[in-house]
């Protein structure tokens, strides 16, 4: 009842079972993976990788934890992309125009292929991102690459050599601290607590009989 | 788009889902919970556990997996590791770099401690990038950090070792003022009020979110961090074994290379575990919500050192793993889905059960649903129940699921599932390790000095069972906590002379109490190469 299909591992021959994603397959074929797994999820980036079905022009992108196997598929990983990271300070930076020219200089150098949208495996529209960037327009940088897993493969396929997360990074990291409204009830909490307005009825519940505390529980009113 | 099989189910679902977003299901009362969780909840399955002979937590129960590991052989002989000569010395070792590690690691460094990460994938490889939903803290003015408190320590059975939790409830304003000002996107209205939900078993809206990616936008934020303020990070580096010095405090760790399999000494004044949970150790059979690295070393490496574990019998099974399509087995479903409104709904259309219960109540009310009283829905890998997620665009509007849990929309879409027009099918998947190392509140161990632990790996924090966004929270809580103290620690610690004695100790101990087993620990990775071989 299982269909199998012919996968191409680094080039090498293997059947396996077509329900299985890559991941499960490349593990299904017999390797034990150290590279290339993490989340399995599709949250942390680790499993970037690159196929061609025969025949097929167009090579395609994907996470190999969210891709299900298909007949004669040729699969590559890409465990690691050397992306580049500038260090920065981030108390000593803004979410200034200059910050970019200063840090990440060639995305100035972006020549519109659009092919880091076209590769992205969340399907994210990369290279407008990287637009907002380049205006400085952190705010809607920060929104667009905001499902961006850093796996690197837009950066890969990028002739102007952008590393894309890093420069999404930078701009979400400004924007959550700079450009987003500062948040008055959080401050007037953490105020609050150093002050020692809850001190009492914290130590009022470290002493107290726990099925006293039951009592409060189970009647506790619930906001709706 | 769901096959024939399921189409007579989802009529009824569909039929039915005006009335049920209208319906608000009882909650359950403290008697009923009780008497549901001992007949369904797998914490309550003896014949799971076994009682460990050896160690400091001999006579005490836990899952036979974790049993079998704890009682294992060490990966190395002792003989043959020279201490020597280390590879590396520094002030604060931290093993483990998720959200606990780099937290840890951030606020060592800010202290002005040397301080270095091993982590045996990547740094982000970590639960903290998975968490989906949000984080707890009581920051608006209907709430406070009691109220906090009570649900929490009434939500975990009032087990929580309570000055673990009003540390956690206390410190966790704080904690989400330190991420916002190392610039992590909190979801916020436009006056930059932030915008918080419920979440299984809270009596406050304090789940701050960031979207349906919360862990991973704390995460990639704080490894950001760490990068930044250029703490070294040996990657792809597995600590097998606690080195103690000859005064029995903690002094480092054996590391293993991965990919090489060489062997690493690093000696340090004090030690950090931060190496998370246990999900893939699968026990009871369960599938999992937790990443590729989550097998428990540091309770294995902590075991062998002589620190106690506590609630290591009490695992957290998430109600909602996705159970359909196959391809995403026991992938995490957001308890946000429930928080938004999506209600659960069994084979015939009806909304049996309160959706925000806590969640081993949540997941042994679904088991019960699905294995006692057939009104599960056969999906061809087992028993599920409905999560109606088109009534969060009901109740929320055109646009709330794309806005509020794009991941969620993605991980279905994939498989041609639109969650704004389909329910989606869900199943107990394991989550989360309740019980861990028994820790002071300033996060070092209760029995060997110089180790502290922060995150999944720490025991008590939250008693026998987590709320959703209190794990989050108490990374960065006790992740922060355990950087100061080890930092504030090392400066008045003068290191021994290395040893791994107590590593011979144990051996001498299995032997001595007849264990027969050719298994070594940890862990480190999970084999799913043999599962080639049952097909």
């Amino acid at each position: 009842m299982e269909n199998t299909v012919n996968i191409f591992l680094f080039g090498k021959k293997y059947s396996v079972p077509d329900n299985l994603t890559i991941m499960r397959a490349m593990e299904y074929a017999g390797y034990q993976l150290k590279r290339g797994c993490g989340c399995r999820n599709g949250f942390c980036g680790a499993c970037a990788t690159i196929y061609r079905i025969a025949g097929d022009r167009e090579l395609k992108a994907c996470l190999a934890c969210q891709t299900k196997v298909e007949d004669n598929m040729y699969i590559a990983t890409l465990p690691f992309f050397p992306l580049v990271k500038q260090v920065y300070d981030i108390e000593k930076i803004g979410p200034t125009e200059q910050i970019m020219m200063q840090l990440y200089p060639e995305i100035y150098a972006c020549i519109g292929c659009n092919a880091c949208t076209k590769a992205c495996t969340q399907e994210l529209n990369v290279m407008q991102y990287i637009a907002y960037a380049q205006r400085g327009e952190y705010e809607k940088c920060a929104e667009e690459s905001f499902d961006c897993v850093m796996c690197g493969v837009c950066s890969s396929r990028c002739p102007a050599g952008i590393s894309h997360p890093q420069v999404a990074m930078l701009a979400r990291r400004l924007n959550g601290k700079y450009i987003a409204p500062r948040c008055g009830h959080l401050e007037k909490r953490v105020e609050e607590i150093n002050e020692g307005t809850f001190k009492a009825l914290i130590e009022d519940l470290l002493g107290k009989p726990v099925d006293e505390i039951k009592e409060l529980y189970n009647n506790r009113e619930i906001e709706k | 788009m769901y096959s024939e099989n399921f189409q007579e189910s989802l009529a009824k679902v569909e039929a039915a889902r005006e009335k049920n977003i209208e319906l608000e299901p009882r909650r359950m009362t403290a008697q009923e919970k009780e008497e549901l969780l001992k007949a369904y909840h797998p914490d309550y399955k003896t014949d799971e556990f076994e009682v460990l002979t050896i160690g400091p937590n001999k006579g005490d129960k836990v899952p036979k997996e974790l049993a079998a590991m704890l009682q294992a052989h060490s990966r190395i002989n002792p003989a043959d590791i020279d201490l020597s000569n280390p590879d590396y010395d520094v002030d604060v070792l931290v093993i483990g770099g998720g959200g606990a590690g780099s937290s840890a690691a951030i606020e060592a460094h800010e202290a002005g401690a040397n301080v270095m990460i091993v982590t045996k994938l990547r740094i982000g490889d970590a639960n903290t990038m998975m968490a989906e939903g949000g984080i707890q803290a009581a920051d608006k003015e209907n709430d406070s950090p009691a109220i906090h408190f009570v649900d929490a320590f009434g939500g975990g059975h009032f087990a929580a070792k309570r000055e673990l939790l009003s540390k956690l409830v206390c410190d966790a304003p704080d904690a989400i003022l330190w991420l916002s000002e190392l610039g992590v996107e909190f979801d916020k209205d436009a006056e930059g009020n932030m915008i918080t939900t419920h979440g299984g078993g809270t009596s406050r809206k304090r789940m701050h979110a960031a979207k349906d990616y919360s862990g991973a936008e704390i995460m990639r934020t704080l490894r950001d961090e760490v990068l930044n303020r250029k703490i070294p990070v040996v990657d792809f580096t597995a600590a097998i074994e606690l080195i103690l010095d000859e005064n029995g405090n903690a002094a480092g760790a054996v590391l293993l290379n991965m990919e090489t399999e060489d062997i690493l000494i690093a000696k340090a004044k004090t030690v950090i575990i931060a190496t998370g949970g246990a999900g893939r150790m699968h026990y009871q059979g369960f599938p999992t919500s937790n990443h590729y690295g989550a097998t428990a070393d540091g309770l294995v490496l902590g075991y062998r050192a002589g620190a106690k574990l506590l609630y290591a019998e009490t695992l957290q099974y998430h109600p909602t793993g996705a159970a359909f399509p196959e391809q995403i087995f026991g992938a995490l479903v957001t308890e946000k889905v429930r928080s938004l409104g999506a209600k659960l709904i069994n084979k015939n259309g009806e909304a049996f059960m309160h959706p925000l219960e806590t969640r081993d109540v949540s997941a042994a009310s679904i088991i019960r649903e699905c294995n006692d009283r057939g009104n599960g829905v056969e999906t061809g890998n087992g028993l599920a129940v409905w999560l109606d997620t088109p009534m969060i665009e009901k109740i929320g509007g055109e646009g709330t699921i794309e806005a509020r849990i794009p991941a969620m929309m993605r991980m279905f879409g994939k498989y041609g599932i639109d969650i704004r027009k389909e329910p989606i099918l869900v199943y107990p998947t394991l989550h989360y390790q309740n019980g861990g190392l028994d820790i002071s509140a300033d996060c070092m161990t209760t029995n060997v000095e110089n180790l502290f632990v922060a995150g999944e790996a720490v025991g008590g924090i939250h008693g026998r069972n987590r709320l959703m966004g209190n794990s989050l929270l108490d990374i960065i809580v006790f992740g922060r906590s355990a950087g100061k103290s080890a930092a504030a620690k090392c400066k008045g610690v003068t290191v021994g002379k290395l040893s791994l004695s107590h590593v011979n100790e144990f051996e001498k101990e299995i032997s001595d109490a007849k264990i027969e087993t050719d298994m070594i620990s940890p862990k480190l990775l999970p084999n799913y190469v043999k599962q080639r071989d049952e097909k």
